[in-house]
């Protein structure tokens, strides 16, 4: 792998817009990532492996509920610093921001929004620490866009429920010390329970052979008459609105996170069109591949005014969901159109594992699908503006 | 211990450099600024007394508010306090003038400075800033260890090194080799939210003296275009050698 020389676009001078605290944050994982992710990540990706040592560094970092309150563990942070903590990460690898957004806004998040102030206390610092890894069971084999066909449910047995069913494409799910579950109860109403690793019952095989988010564990959570204290339920918000609140959080992440693979791609292959000499000149002196760079600069930069003007609002919390949806799919779009084109720039350089754009253009296929599809999230807008539901 | 490091508010290495106003101010518009790496060697040496011998490490910087957000991540790297003199760093002298005084005004028995900035690269405030303050000096140094009173560090020289004994109160002009690159931190979450809480104080300047002024900057020259000779053609290399480049 090459030496990470990254440098990160900035053409219409947004830092601007920015606390000299947000700087810090930013910065603190900029170079974070450079040291710690870029030299290892080529490897974990082609292992298919998640680098479990770099858990500690990523707490370090904020990378864990940067927002949730400093009295649960969290550093207290606005809603942009966290955008930009993952935009960093994802600067380095989707899969490596996948574990940081699904700790913090799929598994923190609903424990503080929806939680009791016991079950705040139990597992907030431990997962801001990343001494415990959490995952977020929503997807079922076969509902995926259709999470409210879920056919996960438990029973009330007196002192305690009892759990059954089966997720599927669960992110963390193989090393997870808790699931945020969420399962229909007698009256098919959905509601979130937290499993733990070790009640019997409930196991978590591994996803082998993805080619995408290679550096992501992914897995099953399959649950056998799972005894579930009742303690372990999430009392304070039911129904699909729960889980969708907490996709909110994280789509808001994956739309920034997606700029930081957008900006990498772009970067190297600005970098790779000023050194590649062909036919006697850099292959940046022709005209098709200054387009190529021309127009990644104008997405990306595109892209950061919407997401920066989506932080604003998700920090005076008036961001809509529909905002959010539309901001992932324009985001995820924006990148992995960058990542195939810069791959070109690259020629035969853009297939190795040299450089990181082909992992990015291949984890991007799973983020353009997870959290929503791009369908879903254009139907959402859809809906949004005309008042119809085309879903169904 | 009382430590105090010098901090200077410095663009970073990748930034591109223009000038402005007629080739007269450095065009600070769109360049990321750092902490002068020779500052942060020492800053990150300074955190090890810190954290192994008890002292106590303040920062300073002699610039205007643009330079805080430099102190705040010297804080959240774990320093103790910030202070920075309200004045414009005009030059190596007015430097050292400003920073005599908060050594004096806080007695500190140990001052940390890099050997230079990477900016203007005067490399003058460390001496002076012994001098004016009564202090020893060891510049371009690579090891300190301090026993009490006692100081022993290690100086870079033209192609070797010397150790040196001496005593505080001692300033020393830090490098490279102070600590290692691979020893120096990147600010954690946790230092970020204790700097919200720590003092950065700001100074109003002393009167002093700025004894050079900044007349005009210059770029090198640009690298011009290159020339392809095939290597079957030595012939034309000579010519081209001769009567382009001159130089045989
Ligand atoms: C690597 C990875 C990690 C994941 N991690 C998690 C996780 O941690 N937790 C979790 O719960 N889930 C996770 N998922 C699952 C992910 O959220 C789902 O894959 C996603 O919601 C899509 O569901 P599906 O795969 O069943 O596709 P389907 O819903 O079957 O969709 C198939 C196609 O049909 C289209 N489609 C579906 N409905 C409509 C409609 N009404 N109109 C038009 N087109 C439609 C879709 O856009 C898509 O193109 C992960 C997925 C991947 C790949």
């Amino acid at each position: 792998m090459k030496p990470d020389l990254f440098e990160a676009p900035d053409y219409y001078n947004l830092d601007d817009l920015l606390t000299e605290e947000h700087k810090l944050v930013r910065n603190a994982a900029r170079s974070w990532v450079k040291r710690e992710v870029s030299p290892i990540i080529e490897d974990y990706a082609q292992k298919g492996a998640f680098p479990k040592h770099i858990i500690g560094g990523l707490a370090d970092i904020g990378a864990f509920g940067p927002y949730i309150p400093e009295a649960y563990g969290g550093a207290g942070l606005d809603q942009i610093s966290y955008g930009l903590i993952m935009q960093e990460i994802e600067r380095g690898d989707s899969g490596i921001r996948s574990t940081a957004s699904v700790q913090s806004s799929l598994v923190m998040y609903p424990i503080w929004k929806y939680g009791t102030e016991a079950q705040r206390k139990k597992y907030l610092p431990k997962l801001a620490s990343g001494e415990w890894m959490g995952c977020f069971g929503l997807t079922e084999p076969d509902y995926g866009s259709n999470p409210s066909g879920m056919t996960t449910h438990f029973k009330d047995m007196g002192d305690h429920y009892l759990l059954n069913g089966a997720k599927m494409w669960i992110s963390n799910a193989p090393f997870a010390q808790i699931a945020v579950v969420w399962a229909k109860d007698e009256t098919g109403r959905i509601h979130g329970l937290i499993v733990e690793r070790g009640m019997d019952g409930f196991s978590t095989p591994e996803t082998h052979n993805k080619w995408s988010l290679r550096a992501s564990a992914t897995g099953e959570l399959i649950f056998n008459n799972v005894k579930i204290p009742k303690d372990h339920i999430l009392p304070n918000k039911s129904g699909l609105s729960a889980p969708l609140g907490c996709l909110d959080s994280a789509r808001y992440g994956i739309a920034w996170g997606a700029i930081g693979a957008a900006m990498d791609c772009y970067d190297t292959a600005l970098r790779y069109s000023k050194e590649r000499m062909q036919f006697g000149k850099p292959i940046g002196q022709f005209q098709l591949q200054q387009k190529k760079l021309a127009e990644m600069i104008t997405e990306i930069t595109k892209a950061q005014l919407l997401t920066w003007r989506l932080g604003v609002l998700k920090n005076e919390n008036k961001a809509t969901s529909a905002q959010i949806s539309m901001a992932k799919r324009n985001n995820v779009e924006m990148a992995i159109t960058i990542a195939r084109e810069a791959r070109q720039i690259l020629g035969a350089m853009g297939i190795s594992g040299e450089y990181s754009i082909m992992r990015h253009a291949m984890n991007l296929e799973s983020v353009i699908t997870y959290e929503g599809t791009h369908d879903i999230h254009l139907l959402i807008t859809g809906l949004d503006i005309t008042g119809f539901n085309a879903f169904k | 211990m009382k430590i105090l490091v010098c901090i200077s508010h410095v663009p970073d290495t990748t930034s591109k450099i223009n000038f402005s106003e007629g080739d007269t101010k450095f065009d600070t518009n769109g360049v990321q600024f750092i902490i002068n790496p020779n500052d942060e060697y020492g800053l990150t040496r300074a955190m090890w007394f810190k954290e192994k011998q008890g002292a106590t490490v303040d920062v300073v910087n002699v610039g205007g508010p643009e330079t805080e957000p430099t102190l705040r991540k010297a804080l959240a790297l774990g320093a103790d306090g910030a202070i920075r003199v309200n004045t414009p760093a005009l030059d190596g002298f007015a430097v050292a003038e400003q920073l005599a005084k908060v050594v004096k005004d806080g007695a500190y028995d140990l001052v940390i400075a890099g050997r230079e900035s990477i900016d203007y690269n005067g490399g003058m405030v460390p001496g002076m800033l012994a001098g004016l303050t009564d202090a020893n000096f060891v510049n371009t140094c690579i090891s300190l260890e301090i026993d009490g009173t006692n100081a022993k560090a290690i100086r870079e020289i033209d192609g070797g090194k010397e150790t040196v004994t001496t005593a505080l109160p001692l300033v020393i002009g830090a490098q490279k080799g102070l600590v290692e690159e691979s020893d120096l931190r990147i600010p954690n979450m946790r230092g970020i939210m204790m700097a919200r809480k720590k003092p950065l104080t700001v100074l109003e300047p002393i009167e002093a003296s700025t004894e050079t002024v900044s007349v005009k900057f210059e770029k090198p020259t640009p690298k011009g275009a290159v020339t392809l000779v095939s290597p079957d053609n030595l012939d034309e290399l000579v010519q081209l050698l001769h009567t382009e480049a001159k130089v045989i």
